[in-house]
């Protein structure tokens, strides 16, 4: 199909090949009025796609709150804009590129970030940051994985990272952060989620809007190839099968070199003021590029393809249109002062030609050596497409009772081997094997690299000055297990911890963007799982304050009919109006005071009740100490309260602007304990003593994962005023220990020890772990 | 006096280094296009980081060629200061300036972290704000920084003093070990012979190092000790203005 010739007749058979179904082919040629043409049809069956049209989730996705005072751009553009003050705006977006990066992980990872990087420089964004959110299968052997599983999925991580770092560390943008998690229902279908964020001057922000008719139609940057030819159709809008190896020609090839370039090419052409709209060409390359930006400017486009630069002879007009060749862009300039524009390019040695221009009649006329051989209506195309409001069906609800969840220990019980056991986890265990692969560095604005905050920090550089007074802060963060047990409450708890992480690093959130992994659309059960974390990421945003910006959906993420979790990934941004201020998460100086900070706590008169840190057996069920030391996912996730996570958030954000903290660092997956100890791994020769008095079962209180939760270190001269912060903010701060010199960690429960170690033996376990595993190939 | 920073199409430290200089040192500095073979009457010329041309051959293989580096090169050949910056070391070494070359990590993937160089020679344009042995901390990131030549060149590196920072660790100890897993513990991340991380020419006036020290220039940013390699450079430029005053 991919070779398809323009005199292939067109047959219901034919659409229904690329994916359109009787109703949707009925809807094309009512469009045009006549059977489409063979390349008409390539148009219609990418720009239809799930992955461009959002037929399955547009009804859904109108329920998000998009709105806020200063969301200067929501979704609909190539990135969502956010006021960051001083007259800039910050451009960030999170876009996923899973099926590529199980197809050829190197290529599909490379490719991803390529493309959220472009989604950011179109926007007139220099991009500062990038952060990737990954899932894999398990990467050992185990109960449901078997050791051949397992080595696959460590060749498929070791190809994404290496694809990661190779574009990011070539273009010349930090990687800062992100997360790498593990659960089996990845091991066939990897998610490689990239974020990136840039910055502009508000008033050069550049939107891809089409206007003023017969203004020069550019295309700029790499050559039209035959490499990603229905990527965004075929790949990432069906589910896999056995055959889906056979898709690697759809899977697009990078070069970070040529993105770079083109970076700098496209800044200084918007520079000359001579450009009018300029969109990337990502998913669905000219076809989408051309159709969107005509529609959106309410006109029409015309182009003829024997201008468009080719990297290989004989193509047909199908292959140009629907080629996802990486590194390019279209634009339009103004009539007139295309030379100016044509002159950068040609200063950064890239292709740059003149392929048509802007129409009135809002028609998309695609031309070849003259002759026309597509004509479509541009506005119908780009927004007329199929909207399914698809059957939405509840799992079944589970039984389970006591005996199918996890069985706490006996009061009493040492649960130091326990602990060693979980902090080696792939899951817990430090990510340094891959971070350090990542250039975190380059452009000097890391504040906080992966692993040194909650969330990664970068300062910001006036663009003339080069003085230095906000920086922003990052998160990414999702949890599939959670939301296979309940997607609603799962998806407010991704919202929830990421805005508590960009919190816990000193900032204050604004903005969010999501990236929502699910399997098939035409699955009822994972259309409700949709439509559930749809509330649930909905409520949650509102309640804490960072509307949603853009994002993308990624569904048919299943293998043989098996779906993932549905995965929700967040990405919340943050702002520290003082630079200077950033929160880290290493303990500083022996003889400080460990506070646990609690949203959740409730005032009776003068004195907070501080309720249990634990959770019920069936919600311990859900944790990551459940799943590695136990063998058990069952339950449900801690229940959220989300106006205590917005006290947590406001207090975090207020102890760090007053600057009294030594230290702050989340409660997430693990729960104190390895918040505690991790503490401790980011300081040099610092333990940790910790009493916990609470009723209920130490491992609950100690490795339970209830949210609205933060552990600070504060020196005793500062002690009194953060209690007064904390007080004034309606959160808990109760004692629960002291940083210790030397290499001790122990932690008492109701006066007996249940972990007692040291940092060193600790630290051995979790920071070579995934090293260890890794180099197994 | 004036910094001059080439921008290769694919450097990505050139901003970087013109912050270092013009904003933190608050030095002139000035931009140089890889197109251009003037030098803008620098007094120092800095080849930043980055991947010159993509580096799709070999490191720096092609940026020799550049008109920029014609002039560079005779400028160096006069004495002026040349200081390549990894990318830039990378370009050194394949334009001759500087001896050996570059190899594959040891443990073959991309590092980026801060690693600690101990100062070897301080009679040099480039490390004379140091004091020998002083112990610096600054990042690495690259993924072909083992340096490598023959037995011959490293006899005459050693014995003229053109080694000017090792890798080492944190309290300065440089060992020789049988594994890269034993070397990288013990300071050396790359495997580069005899823990070398920078070297001059004969003539002293011509550097290249691995770490960037850019990145390495203010306390927000984990280090300033970078600042001990540009100082020493502008301490150099201000003597050799008062010996021809």
């Amino acid at each position: 199909m991919a070779t398809a010739a323009t005199e292939i007749k067109v047959t219901p058979e034919i659409a229904a090949e690329h994916g359109l179904t009787a109703e949707e082919y009925a809807r094309v040629q009512k469009i045009l009025g006549r059977d489409p043409n063979i390349t008409e049809l390539g148009i219609f069956s990418v720009m239809w796609s799930e992955h461009c049209s959002y037929k399955s989730s547009k009804v859904h996705l109108k329920r998000l709150p998009t709105r806020g005072k200063l969301v200067v751009q929501g979704p609909g553009e190539n990135a969502g804009v956010v006021d960051i003050g001083d007259g800039l705006v910050a451009a960030f977006k999170i876009e996923s590129h899973n099926h590529p990066s199980y197809v050829e992980p190197f290529q599909g990872a490379t490719t991803g970030v390529g493309g959220i990087l472009r989604d950011i420089f179109t926007m007139g964004a220099r991009p500062i940051a990038v952060l990737d959110s990954l899932r894999f299968g398990e990467i050992t052997a185990g109960k449901n994985t078997s050791e051949e599983e397992s080595a696959k999925n460590r060749r498929i991580l070791d190809g994404v990272i290496r694809g990661i770092a190779n574009y990011g560390n070539c273009f010349g943008v930090p990687t800062v952060g992100g997360e790498v998690c593990f659960e089996p229902c990845y091991s066939q279908n990897p998610l490689v989620n990239a974020l990136a964020l840039g910055i502009a001057k508000k008033e050069e922000i550049f939107l891809a809007k089409a206007k003023g008719t017969g203004n020069p139609v550019i295309y700029v940057g790499a050559k039209t190839g035959r490499d990603g030819i229905h990527g965004a159709s075929l790949l990432a809008s069906a589910e896999f099968t056995e055959e889906s190896k056979q898709k690697r020609p759809n899977v697009q090839v990078g070069d970070p070199f040529v993105e770079k370039l083109l970076l700098e090419a496209c800044l200084e052409a918007m520079q000359t003021g001579a450009v009018v709209a300029i969109q990337d060409m990502g998913a669905a390359g000219l076809t989408c590029s051309t159709t969107e930006m005509a529609s959106r400017g309410g006109t029409g486009i015309e182009i003829d393809l024997a201008k468009v630069p080719q990297r290989e002879t004989g193509m047909t007009p199908y292959e140009i249109m629907l080629s996802e060749s990486q590194e390019r862009m279209l634009l339009v300039a103004e009539n007139g002062r295309e030379h100016e524009v044509l002159a950068v390019f040609k200063k950064w040695g890239l292709d740059a030609m003149a392929v048509g221009q802007v129409t009135d009649g809002g028609l998309m006329r695609v031309k070849d050596h003259g002759k026309t051989v597509a004509e479509i209506p541009a506005h119908p195309l780009a927004e007329e497409g199929p909207v399914y409001n698809r059957p939405l069906a509840a799992l079944a609800s589970r039984v389970e009772s006591e005996k199918d969840w996890f069985s706490f220990a006996p009061e009493g019980a040492n649960l130091t081997q326990n602990f060693v056991k979980l902090l080696s986890s792939p899951a817990i265990a430090s990510k340094r094997w891959i971070t350090e692969q990542y250039d975190t560095s380059v452009r000097t604005n890391t504040l906080a690299g992966p692993g040194a905050s909650d969330a990664a920090v970068v300062r910001i550089k006036d663009p003339k000055t080069g003085v230095v007074k906000r920086a922003l802060a990052l998160a990414t963060d999702g949890n599939g297990r959670w939301c296979q047990l309940n997607p609603r409450v799962g998806a407010m708890h991704a919202v929830a911890e990421t805005a508590r992480n960009v919190a816990a690093s000193g900032a204050r959130p604004i903005a969010a963007t999501n990236c929502l992994n699910f399997g098939s659309p035409e699955k009822p059960e994972v259309m409700w799982q949709f439509s559930q974390v749809i509330d649930g990421v909905g409520e949650a945003c509102t309640a804490l304050g960072t509307p949603i910006t853009g994002g993308n959906v990624s569904f048919y993420n299943e293998t043989l009919g098996k779906s993932i979790y549905p995965t929700p990934v967040i990405g919340v941004l943050g702002i520290l109006d003082d630079a200077s201020r950033v929160l880290k998460i290493a303990f500083r100086e022996e003889g400080d005071i460990i506070l646990l900070l609690d949203g959740v706590a409730s005032t009776v008169g003068a004195r907070y009740i501080v309720p249990s840190s634990g959770n019920s057996a069936r919600e311990f069920s859900s944790s990551e100490y459940s799943k590695t030391v136990g063998g058990i996912v069952a339950g449900e996730p801690p229940a959220i309260d989300l106006s205590a996570e917005k006290r947590l958030i406001d207090c975090l954000v207020a102890l760090a602007a007053e600057g009294s903290l030594q230290s702050a660092h989340d409660i997430s997956d693990g729960g104190l304990a390895v918040t505690l100890a991790e503490s401790c791994f980011a300081a040099n020769g610092l333990g940790a003593k910790a009493k916990l008095e609470e009723n209920g079962p130490a491992e609950s209180a100690l490795l339970g994962e209830r949210g609205a939760r933060a552990v600070v270190s504060v020196t005793p001269a500062h002690l009194a005023r953060v209690l007064n912060t904390a007080r004034q903010c309606n959160v808990a701060a109760q004692e629960i220990g002291k940083v210790i010199g030397g290499d001790a960690f122990r932690i008492q429960c109701k006066g007996s020890a249940v972990i007692d170690s040291s940092i060193p033996a600790l630290r051995d376990s979790w920071a070579h772990s995934l090293e260890r595993t890794l180099k197994v190939q | 006096m004036k910094f001059g920073v080439v921008v290769f199409p694919g450097s990505n430290c050139d901003h970087d280094a013109f912050y270092a200089l013009g904003n933190v040192l608050q030095k002139p500095v000035e931009f140089i296009w890889h197109q251009s073979e003037d030098l803008a009457n620098s007094d120092a010329i800095i080849l930043p980081g980055g991947f010159s041309y993509g580096d799709y051959l070999r490191t720096g293989a092609i940026a020799r060629f550049s008109p920029v580096m014609k002039s560079v090169e005779k400028f160096a050949n006069s004495g002026g200061l040349v200081l390549g910056v990894c990318n830039g070391f990378q370009i050194l070494c394949e334009a001759g300036l500087l001896p050996g070359a570059m190899m594959r990590n040891s443990g073959l993937r991309f590092i980026c972290r801060h690693v600690h160089i101990r100062v070897e020679q301080t009679d040099t344009p480039f490390s004379n704000a140091a004091a020998k042995g002083q112990i610096l901390k600054i990042p690495i990131a690259h993924s072909d920084g083992n340096y490598n030549c023959d037995e011959a060149t490293l006899a005459e590196l050693e014995k003229n003093r053109q080694v000017i920072f090792r890798y080492t660790t944190p309290d300065g100890s440089v060992g020789r070990f049988a594994t890269a897993q034993e070397a990288d513990d013990a300071g050396n991340p790359n495997g580069a012979v005899h823990n070398i991380a920078g070297i001059c020419n004969r003539g002293r006036n011509v550097a290249g190092l691995m770490p960037h020290p850019e990145r390495a220039v203010e306390a927000a940013l984990g280090s300033t000790d970078g600042l001990t390699i540009f100082r020493s450079m502008v301490e150099a430029l201000v003597g050799a203005a008062k010996a021809t005053a």
